[in-house]
């Protein structure tokens, strides 16, 4: 069990308002991903959760019991932190087992146990080996050891692979995925890594500024966001986005379409919306999977379109453009969701 | 230094400064050897002669000797203890967010800046003095006796006077060693469930193990040879109860004006400091090396 429920929980450091008020509710098994850029408060809404900050206001609830003034160990939950926070004297087995070993556990249970944690991230070799004398990836992997030993309702992970490279980072990304699921346990991973968001999460929260700016799952998110800043934030080249009179003839105040929803020098002539437009590439990403192109469009600014495979377009091209209207997204004046 | 060529390099740099130690330490001890091995009795000027090792025999043999050894142990022993259990105690609160930290900070510090004789002459006239000391009056304002410190409790008082000077120093080198003890480690050991006493025994001693050698070791070196402390206040005595082996040396040549005795008291302090040194040196080493 670990159904994470937020009411209300604001925090405020001196005079600054860091957390705006949050209203949460994280289903039991569930894999709740915070994005947000930096300093928008992931970390510390995170430790609210934990424990190891006290909140300003609002309650926190886990499996329906008021936590919100339990101590951090009593909640029950464990936490992974971005500088795997390993106790550097103790061999990886101490590690392991410190928190059973707290808890009072008699030392056979505790032996099993960490065995047990042990085999499941592939660290038998190194039960014996200090924190110092191993490499990035299995100094994480030492961490969530010492998460899961003591089967807690929720994990609760800060950033965990931001200290690896690109490579362990994707493989790491597979393992807490995977082990999420054999343990079938609720957890909430901060990150600002979107790939890590969307790839992990069963559900986003999408925070800016201390406000949750919408929660769903990542397709939701992908398909409907709720406004600019999620529209903006959520997909890799950005979303464009268009105001004045093109987005005036479409009853909006700004009208975004993605990269990939933007056909490239298309046949036939102009589509429904009317919406051709003409430019001149600046510069054109080839990654061969994909070509990124960015465009100067006269009078609209600079579009970014994506096409499929390779198009044999170079800079100084001229190029024609057309997004899809079915997946053109329209926003009013307060930035929100003009929905169809 | 991982390559052939830092090393030689290394050695190369630093050959300078060994030599000139070598002269400043050799030319003194060359000349305590050579006088150690002299009948040579300020009283008796230009009635030098060899007499070999009778020096360190007569040394060694005194029954002042091992007086004073055993009160060198334990005074360095004592006051070691005292420090290092007070030391962290003192730096874990100067670690807490208490109102008016710099300030507390700043007298804890103090005592480190006061010369040994003017220390030594404020305990004994100010604190200790069993007339107008103010432990003397307080202990006379609750009804009691007070206590003459230097005459009943000699080898305590002088351990309490010096303690009393050590402590700023083992308490800044923890506190700072405190401070550089990551938080998120405190966190981690919070979320496992660790309380106050745990987190101190299994995060934060540990921690200070490195220092706390440190500590012992600088410690060690200068609580060999205290001896302002016991001149300005016992003078030694009473008998010998408060003679260690630095002031030992300092009767037999100043006092009794036997050089060649004395010399030879020298040597036998160099080598004891060595033999301590060796063990110490081995154990610190092996926690440095960590
Ligand atoms: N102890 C503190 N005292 C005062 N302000 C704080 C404290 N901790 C965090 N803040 C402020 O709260 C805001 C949010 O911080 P937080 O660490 O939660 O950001 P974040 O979303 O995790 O950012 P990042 O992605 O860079 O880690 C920041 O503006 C930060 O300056
Ligand atoms: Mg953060």
């Amino acid at each position: 069990m670990g159904r994470i429920t937020l009411e209300g929980v604001k925090k405020s450091f001196g005079a600054h308002d860091i957390i705006k008020g949050a209203d949460l509710e994280i289903a039991d098994g569930s894999f709740v991903v915070f994005v947000g850029p930096s300093g928008c408060g992931k970390t510390t809404l995170l430790r609210l959760i934990a424990g190891l900050e006290d909140v300003t206001g609002g309650r926190i609830l886990i499996d329906g019991a008021d936590v919100t003034a339990v101590p951090p160990a009593k909640r029950g939950l464990s936490m992974v932190f971005q500088s795997y926070a390993l106790y550097p004297h103790m061999s990886v087995r101490g590690n392991i087992a410190f928190g059973l070993k707290m808890a009072g556990r008699p030392r056979e249970e505790i032996a099993r146990k960490v065995e047990g944690a042990a085999a499941i991230l592939n660290l038998t070799p190194y039960l014996d080996r200090k924190p110092r004398e191993l490499s990035g990836g299995q100094r994480q992997r030492v961490a969530i050891g010492r998460a899961i030993v003591r089967e807690p309702k929720a994990f609760l992970f800060d950033e965990p692979l931001s200290n690896l490279d690109a490579a362990l980072r994707v493989q790491m990304r597979l393992e807490v995925t995977r082990l999420q699921r054999q343990l079938d346990t609720t957890a909430i991973y901060v990150t600002h890594d979107q790939v890590e968001a969307m790839t992990m999460a069963d559900r986003i929260v999408v925070l800016n500024a201390g406000r949750i700016e919408q929660y769903g799952t990542p397709l939701e998110l992908y398909e409907h966001p709720a406004n600019l800043f999620v529209a903006g934030f959520i997909g890799s080249p950005k979303m464009n986005f268009v105001g004045g009179r093109t987005a005036a003839a479409l009853d909006a105040t700004t009208i975004g379409v993605r990269p990939e929803h933007v056909a490239v020098n298309p046949g036939g002539a102009d589509g429904a919306t009317g919406l051709d437009w003409v430019g001149t590439v600046s510069v054109a990403e080839h990654l061969g999977s994909d070509t990124f192109l960015y465009v100067e469009v006269p009078e609209i600014g600079t579009i970014t379109a994506r096409g499929a495979g390779e198009l044999g377009i170079k800079a100084g091209d001229s190029v024609r453009l057309r997004p899809d209207a079915a997946r053109i997204h329209r926003f009013d004046a307060n930035g929100n969701t003009i929905s169809a | 230094m991982a390559t052939q060529q830092t090393q030689t390099l290394g050695r190369m740099l630093l050959a300078p400064a060994v030599v000139l130690l070598l002269i400043w330490m050799i030319v003194p001890l060359a000349m305590t050897i050579y006088f150690s091995l002299l009948s040579y009795n300020l009283l008796n000027p230009g009635m030098e002669r060899f007499v070999g090792l009778e020096n360190f025999e007569y040394f060694l043999t005194d029954p002042a000797f091992l007086a004073s050894l055993r009160n060198t142990l334990v005074l360095v022993g004592s006051v070691l203890v005292i420090t290092i259990v007070l030391g962290v105690l003192v730096a874990l609160l100067l670690d807490q967010a208490i109102v008016g930290r710099s300030i507390v900070r700043l007298m804890v510090i103090a005592p480190f800046f006061v010369m040994p004789t003017v220390s030594a002459l404020v305990w004994k006239n100010l604190l200790m003095h069993p007339v107008s000391g103010l432990f003397a009056w307080i202990m006379s304002s609750l009804g009691m006796q007070p206590i003459d410190w230097f005459a009943e409790y000699p080898l305590f008082s002088i351990i309490l006077i010096v303690a009393w000077q050590w402590l700023p120093f083992a308490a800044l080198i923890l506190l700072t060693a405190l401070q550089s003890l990551d938080e998120e480690q405190k966190e981690a050991a919070l979320m496992d469930g660790a309380g106050a006493f745990s987190t101190f025994f299994y995060i934060t001693l540990p921690h200070l193990a490195r220092p706390i050698t440190v500590v012992i070791l600088i410690e060690t070196i200068f609580l060999l040879t205290v001896f302002a402390e016991i001149f300005v206040t016992t003078g030694g005595g009473p008998g010998l109860q408060t003679t260690n082996i630095a002031f030992l040396i300092y009767s037999q040549a100043l006092i009794q004006y036997d050089v060649g005795s004395a010399s030879a008291g020298g040597l036998v302090a160099v080598v004891i400091a060595n033999i301590l040194a060796f063990f110490l040196v081995r154990i610190v080493g092996r926690n440095l090396e960590a």
